[in-house]
């Protein structure tokens, strides 16, 4: 591969950061109209590769030719200018304008802006690509998955013609995932270069052409998707080889610690969003909740940990109804929620804060006094950090500054050493590579060991059938089903998320 | 464009102290011009605003007499804004708090001189606290935006005073002139070491300040609350009990000034009590990047700036206006550094011309 038929060539890049080396010597091309994944753990310099390319960074060393010419970015503008356009994990939207508004503003158009021409030039873009984006919707409206068609619409209006997709299905729906794939593969007709960076392996496969393997920094290796396989890259991203297997532990008890019976809820617009939900959860189980994006889950949470309005029904903890409860009676009694919602630091976490304070977040409540002892608490921040294997400068750092990955092992590890009764997790896996995404599972089968119950929201139906013993499918707010995990298919998942209901329900409550 | 901003990832120490005093440096220079075209001596002005801050014991009790109002209110200031609720309304809190502590006064002031000031203190708390849980009810109840209601009712408690002072409060022996009576003897704050003792009440409030920011659990509720309110809901905060908390405290402290103003600096209530701390405190607040300790500083310092400016009229006979002049200059350039601590220019270079050709 030449450098005059490569798209983009990244050579010998190094970059460095205090005492971390984040990049060592890497090597990296793309070629033209081609789709090219990169991959590797949490913190093998991916973002901070990318985030040079895109000129955020600059690198301590090495070179980037861009159609054979070298290039020296000093800011995200020169790399815009250079036909480079990244979408990053964090939309950088504004809430309160249209679609519209948010691709015209920072672009240097005449004092008048002829929103007429403008809206038909973008129109143009939105039917090359097959974007959905309505123009004139405000964008706090909008879906994640909208959102991110917006932000893919806004680095084409401005020019792009080199594309880098940071995590874009992390948050994606596997609809919205589809979707967006149709969109990769017409950019890359179109002639684009797209880098696509992701964890989940099946994705990788499915729609790269070259795959190029980071770890601890390093290249190892550029493939043919062709040519590999997800074992390989596994252990190529690794280092080791790897078990994919899930172990599933047997139920521990049959005593029930949480009853929901009827559960109702409506939204802000008055929709009923929770129809009568009825299940039971045991101590020592791990329940598993499927269901398309928005069809209850998120709510279902809030409701049991206090923080969203319930109409009608019962939430009974050992027989003691939580309904009407505030939320610090809940967390009192032995409840933890550890929902990570859709852009990660909305609700659970302090940006702003560090570890310790964010650790001290669920157990100030608890101490006695006005004052507060942070002791306890940093003894913990780094117990966590040493337990999961958290990368950070120190404790004492903003978590807003650490990576996706790294941020969610915060939530949880916090969320785990509160030694609750009964645990909501909500999509802890999300956004993490394969290593951790053992590790958590492993987490939660300690505390299964321990009699914890578990509600675990997820949304990989593999992972949801290894790992759970009963599944519950939401449809629109409804409870399809509950099936046994050890005979559920995933098939039979896919239809009850469709809104097929079955009429056995194993094990499911006594009403 | 030849130059670019960037934003810094990082700055030392050493940098960010160089960056505030050569914008100390070029201040003075720049103020230096304008003293020229006053036909003075720039190097003399200064010297004598050194000396008319800290010259003598009379001065250096006067620049503390004025550092008193603001770090007090500031202190206030930074509970609320803490929360990121923008409390401009401290003006008004200090004189609802002036107001409250004025009634005692004048109406009990032959009471013994710890129960009337203890007294004056407590209503002065509670009349600024109250003053401002009125947006903070608001705030919580409808979600209104705070930094109208708190500018509005500033104005409200103003014309409030200057009703008491040209109406039911004014001064039957001021001979036809529009103020109210001055306090009695008990109900004046007492002197320890040449000024009032509310210099004492200001470091403590320093100290308990930073605990209750830093060390307490309410603090802490506020410091979750300013970032997310959905983290602190998931926390179990009380978000509305505590922003109302918040407020109480923020407008009592305010409200504390408006007494230690009344009674120890003024001996009497008037339209002019609080000399425009309650939106200078905003500045010293800002600058004192909402930490206790640091706001003692800079509003010792920016009270020092005041001192040596009304000096300087009297010392060179210059016009007021020339003093606030060099005042708002040294001012605005140290602030403008604040900039060039978060931002640095860079040289753009022939680089983006080459690059348009490329990709055209």
């Amino acid at each position: 591969m030449s450098q005059d038929t490569a798209y983009i060539v990244m050579k010998n890049i190094t970059k460095t950061f205090g005492k971390v080396i984040a990049n060592d010597n890497v090597n990296f091309s793309v070629q033209k109209g081609e789709i090219h994944s990169l991959l590797g753990e949490n913190g093998a310099g991916k973002s901070t590769l990318m985030n040079m390319l895109s000129g955020i960074y600059i690198p301590d060393s090495g070179s980037i030719f861009i159609r054979g010419e070298e290039v020296k970015f000093y800011s995200p503008k020169d790399s815009i200018n250079a036909g480079i356009g990244m979408i990053h994990q964090h939309f950088k939207l504004v809430d309160t304008l249209s679609a519209l508004e948010n691709i015209i503003i920072g672009q240097k158009t005449g004092f008048f802006i002829n929103k007429k021409s403008l809206e038909n030039k973008i129109k143009e873009i939105i039917s090359a690509f097959g974007l959905e984006v309505d123009l004139h919707k405000k964008v706090y409206d909008m879906s994640v998955g909208e959102k991110q068609n917006l932000e893919i619409l806004k680095v084409l209006y401005r020019g792009a013609k080199i594309l880098i997709l940071d995590e874009p299905t992390a948050v994606l729906t596997p609809q919205e995932t589809r979707k967006l794939f149709a969109i990769m593969r017409k950019m890359k007709e179109q002639g684009c270069a797209v880098i696509f960076i992701s964890h989940k392996l099946n994705e990788v496969m499915e729609i790269s052409d070259k795959i190029t393997v980071l770890r601890k920094g390093k290249t190892v290796k550029t493939l043919n998707k062709s040519e590999t396989n997800p074992q390989e890259l596994t252990e190529l991203m690794v280092g080791h080889p790897v078990d994919l297997s899930i172990k599933r532990l047997e139920r521990q008890s049959s005593e029930v610690v949480l009853k929901v019976r009827n559960l109702r809820a409506v939204n802000e617009e008055g929709v009923e969003v929770l129809k009568g939900i009825n299940f039971d959860l045991h101590a020592g189980e791990i329940l598993s909740v499927a269901g398309i994006a928005g069809s209850g889950q998120k709510e279902l949470c809030e409701t049991i940990a206090g923080l969203y309005p319930v109409t009608s029904g019962e939430i009974l903890f050992k027989e003691e109804d939580l309904v009407g409860k505030t939320p610090k009676e809940i967390i009192s009694k032995g409840i933890s929620m550890s929902f990570v919602p859709e852009d990660r630091l909305g609700m659970g976490l302090v940006a702003a804060m560090d570890i310790v304070d964010n650790i001290l977040l669920k157990q100030y409540q608890t101490q006695k006094g006005l004052l507060l002892s942070r002791k306890p608490a940093t003894a913990k921040a780094k117990e966590i950090i040493k337990k999961l294997d958290i990368q950070t400068p120190s404790i004492y750092h903003p978590i807003r500054d650490l990576s996706g990955g790294n941020i969610q092992k915060v939530l949880l590890g916090r969320e785990l050493d509160t030694n609750p009764e009964v645990l909501i997790t909500a999509y802890p896996v999300r956004g993490l590579d394969i290593n951790t995404c053992y590790k958590i599972y492993d987490l939660l089968n300690e505390e299964k060991k321990k009699g914890v119950a578990i509600l675990f929201i997820a949304e990989d139906l593999d992972s949801l059938i290894g790992l759970s013993d009963r599944i519950m499918v939401l449809s629109n707010g409804e409870v399809m089903g509950i099936l046994d995990a050890r005979k559920a298919t995933k098939e039979e998942i896919g239809l009850m998320m469709l809104g097929e209901k079955i009429k056995k329900t194993e094990g499911a409550y006594a009403v | 464009m030849l130059f670019k901003i960037v934003k810094r990832s990082e700055i030392s120490k050493e940098k960010s102290i160089c960056i505030r005093i050569l914008a100390v440096l070029l201040a003075l220079i720049t103020s230096g011009i304008f003293i020229l075209l006053l036909d003075l001596n720039p190097l003399e002005v200064y010297w004598a605003m050194v000396q008319g801050a800290f010259g003598s014991k009379y001065r250096i009790e006067q620049t503390i007499i004025k550092a008193i109002p603001l770090i007090i209110t500031s202190l206030g200031i930074a509970v609320a804004f803490k929360m990121k609720f923008w409390n401009i309304g401290g003006e008004g809190q200090i004189i609802m708090g002036a107001f409250a502590a004025s009634f005692f006064a004048l109406r009990f002031p032959d009471l013994p001189r710890p129960l009337l000031l203890s007294l004056m203190i407590i209503a002065a708390v509670v009349a600024g606290g109250l003053w401002a849980l009125i947006p903070a009810f608001f705030k919580a109840q409808f979600d209104t935006n705070e930094t109208i209601v708190t500018l509005m009712l500033n104005y409200i408690a103003l014309k409030w005073i200057t009703y008491l002072q040209y109406g039911p409060w004014r001064d039957p022996a001021a001979q036809g002139f529009p103020k109210i009576p001055n306090f009695s003897e008990n109900a004046i704050l007492p002197d320890l070491l040449g000024v009032h003792i509310g210099w004492v009440i200001a470091l403590a409030l320093v100290f308990i300040m930073y605990i209750f920011m830093n060390h307490s659990k309410l603090g802490f509720e506020i410091a979750v609350l300013g970032e997310s309110e959905n983290t602190a809901r998931y926390a179990g905060v009380n978000i509305k009990k505590t922003i109302l908390l918040a407020l109480a405290i923020s407008g009592g402290l305010c409200g504390l000034t408006g007494m230690i103003e009344v009674s120890a600096v003024c001996n009497t209530l008037s339209v002019e009590v609080t000399g425009g701390v309650g939106f200078t405190a905003i500045v010293t607040t800002w600058l004192g990047a909402l930490s206790a300790p640091i706001i003692l500083v800079v509003s010792f310092l920016f009270a020092a700036l005041i001192q040596a400016g009304s000096f300087i009229q009297t010392a060179f006979g210059i016009p007021a206006a020339a003093a606030q002049i060099l005042e708002g200059m040294i001012l605005f350039f140290v602030l403008g550094s604040e900039f060039f601590v978060r931002y640095k220019l860079t040289k753009n270079g022939g680089f983006s011309l080459n690059l348009k050709k490329e990709v055209s």
